[in-house]
């Protein structure tokens, strides 16, 4: 089963309990965790695993061979991107726009047009306190963070319990990394940003016909806007965890609750039995929204 | 151009938004806003607005099919980059990247590429100033070709209403978005928190500033969660040539503002109030 962690607004807490989750899962099962917010990955920062292989992730940037360029435009024509400018005597790549479509070359009638490739970042494997851990970091400077998401998805190691940490947002980062998963669990807090939020990344999963799930995280008291909503949109609270001071010092200090404090090692200890209840209904509802 | 600040983190939830609120009450409607957290817009919850101009945003295009056409050769797929083509030679709308290189490479011209609606743009007026926001639909790529939309409408309105700054409110991360919230601007403050994994980001974010010659400042919100790490973030800052403009302490007013829809300055007048209204001038200062 795989389970990716999202939320819309950013800092609900998805690092936190993707980590310490997948230690709680390990208990029973082999579980392979996954950052995928390459933008800004952290689970690292919580369980600083040793590193055993690297990849690079490239994107395959065009190269005008100025010899054979006559200048003639096409490949500023086929570009979606604004990748390619041909001013008066020369054409020039942009390759912080291109997104390695492969269209001028492709296109280009003087064939003048080759492609090199461009680093857009790294991912990398190793284990930390039994779990597999794969992890993408966009190099700083790049745009695009897709493609490496896609890549570590590829290298996502069958026949285990994965767990997908993702980033915020709503957009095409967030898309890659949850789609694929069999199950969203969708980390919010219970305040007005984070149910406006909530939504957007709620959103995706139904347009993703992806099952998901709430967590309800830094809780002190209900409120009943997230309550409602969670009511009328049938997306069950698979957890709820309280506001509680001790666990945020542990978290700034990159320690895990779920190894030093007990009240914490339970809470996640019964969100992972829950959820390895649930495998067997997840898996048969495939697509389809609770 | 006007004086256009972007308040950004790298890591989410330091409190960008909220911050960004409290600067625009405390300019007494001398600024314009953005919010080019366009995956996530928040800024209107605490700013009341009252639409008054909204527009599409066409962020890339969709290919069209005209079935007479097609033999089903499949050149489209073979040449698609991004497996956005399926096996019977179907769209998969969240793998198509808007590219075009199918149109060009269907032998029957069988394709055409069309506008995309991706999204909305708003110019409202709100209790502190004109702001320019945005809504991508859930899904949608190009947020950074919104956020720059966002800019440019916000840049054009900052000079037409001659006022002395333009308030970005950015998005976390560290991709397209966040380059096109910082691209060109005066400066950017980053709004951090005193956690091992914030402390991470903000060498990335601090390290893309520099890269694109933005010039930058920190803030550390909710510094006393945990003394230790609030001064390494600020020895971390120092290091690479960013000043400190200030720490603002965790306090239960932020969410309650946030209840009430209002910036936390409106909401508290006291000390917390001087705190942000301090760090305010020297951002004010400092860029």
């Amino acid at each position: 089963m795989i389970i990716s962690l999202a939320s819309g607004k950013g800092g609900t807490g998805k690092t936190t309990i993707a980590v310490n989750l997948a230690l709680a899962l390990a208990l029973s099962t082999q579980v392979q965790l996954v950052d995928a917010d390459v933008e800004e990955p952290n689970a690292h920062v919580f369980l600083s695993p040793v590193f055993s292989r690297t990849h690079e992730v490239n994107l395959l940037i065009p190269r005008i061979r100025k010899a054979s360029c006559n200048l003639c435009g096409m490949c500023q024509r086929v570009c979606s991107f604004g990748a390619m400018a041909v001013l008066g005597d020369r054409a020039l790549v942009l390759p912080e726009l291109c997104h390695g479509c492969g269209g001028c070359s492709l296109l280009c009638p003087q064939q003048a047009i080759e492609e090199a490739p461009r680093l857009l970042g790294l991912v990398q494997q190793g284990k930390a306190h039994g779990l597999d851990f794969l992890m993408g970091t966009l190099k700083v400077g790049r745009a695009l963070a897709p493609p490496i998401i896609e890549r570590i998805k590829e290298l996502v190691l069958p026949g285990m319990e994965v767990i997908v940490d993702c980033s915020p947002g709503s957009s095409c980062s967030m898309v890659s990394a949850v789609r694929g998963s069999d199950l969203c669990l969708l980390v919010v807090e219970p305040s007005p940003f984070g149910l406006h939020d909530l939504d957007l990344a709620y959103r995706v999963t139904r347009k993703l016909g992806l099952s998901a799930g709430l967590i309800i995280n830094r809780q002190e008291m209900k409120y009943s806007p997230l309550e409602e909503y969670a009511e009328e949109k049938g997306l069950p609270i698979l957890a709820r965890f309280p506001y509680d001071r001790q666990m945020a010092t542990l978290s700034a200090q990159g320690r895990l609750p779920y190894l030093d404090l007990p009240p914490w090692r339970e809470k996640f200890t019964l969100l992972a039995q829950r959820l390895l209840q649930m495998k067997e209904e997840v898996r048969e509802r495939g697509r389809r929204p609770w | 151009m006007v004086k256009t600040i972007a308040v950004v983190s790298g890591k989410g939830g330091t409190g960008k938004t909220s911050l960004t609120a409290s600067f625009a009450a405390l300019a007494a409607k001398d600024v314009v806003l953005a919010d080019c957290d366009v995956d996530a817009a928040n800024l209107f919850l605490l700013a009341r607005p009252t639409a008054q101009e909204s527009h599409p945003f066409y962020g890339g295009q969709i290919p069209v099919r005209q079935a007479e056409r097609c033999t089903g050769c499949g050149a489209c797929r073979d040449a698609c980059r991004f497996q956005a083509l399926e096996e019977d030679l179907s769209w998969d709308s969240f793998s198509c990247e808007g590219c075009g290189v199918c149109r060009w490479v269907c032998p029957q011209g069988a394709i055409s590429m069309e506008k995309e609606l991706s999204g909305q743009w708003h110019l409202s007026e709100t209790a502190y100033g004109t702001m320019v926001h945005a809504r991508l639909e859930p899904g949608r790529a190009n947020s950074g070709k919104l956020v720059t939309r966002v800019r440019q409408a916000a840049g054009e309105l900052a000079l037409e209403e001659r006022v002395s700054t333009l308030l970005v409110d950015g998005p976390p991360g560290m991709g397209c978005p966040v380059i096109a919230s910082v691209t060109g601007v005066t400066g950017a403050l980053v709004v951090t928190e005193p956690t091992r994994a914030a402390l991470h980001d903000l060498t990335r974010i601090l390290d893309l500033l520099r890269q694109l010659g933005v010039k930058a400042a920190l803030v550390i919100n909710r510094w006393d969660v945990h003394e230790d790490n609030c001064r390494a973030a600020e020895k971390l800052s120092r290091d690479r040539g960013t000043p400190v403009l200030g720490r603002i302490p965790y306090h239960r007013d932020f969410p309650r503002a946030m209840s009430r829809g209002l910036p936390v300055v409106e909401h508290n007048q006291g000390t917390l109030y001087r705190n942000i209204r301090d760090v305010w001038l020297r951002v004010q200062e400092y860029f």
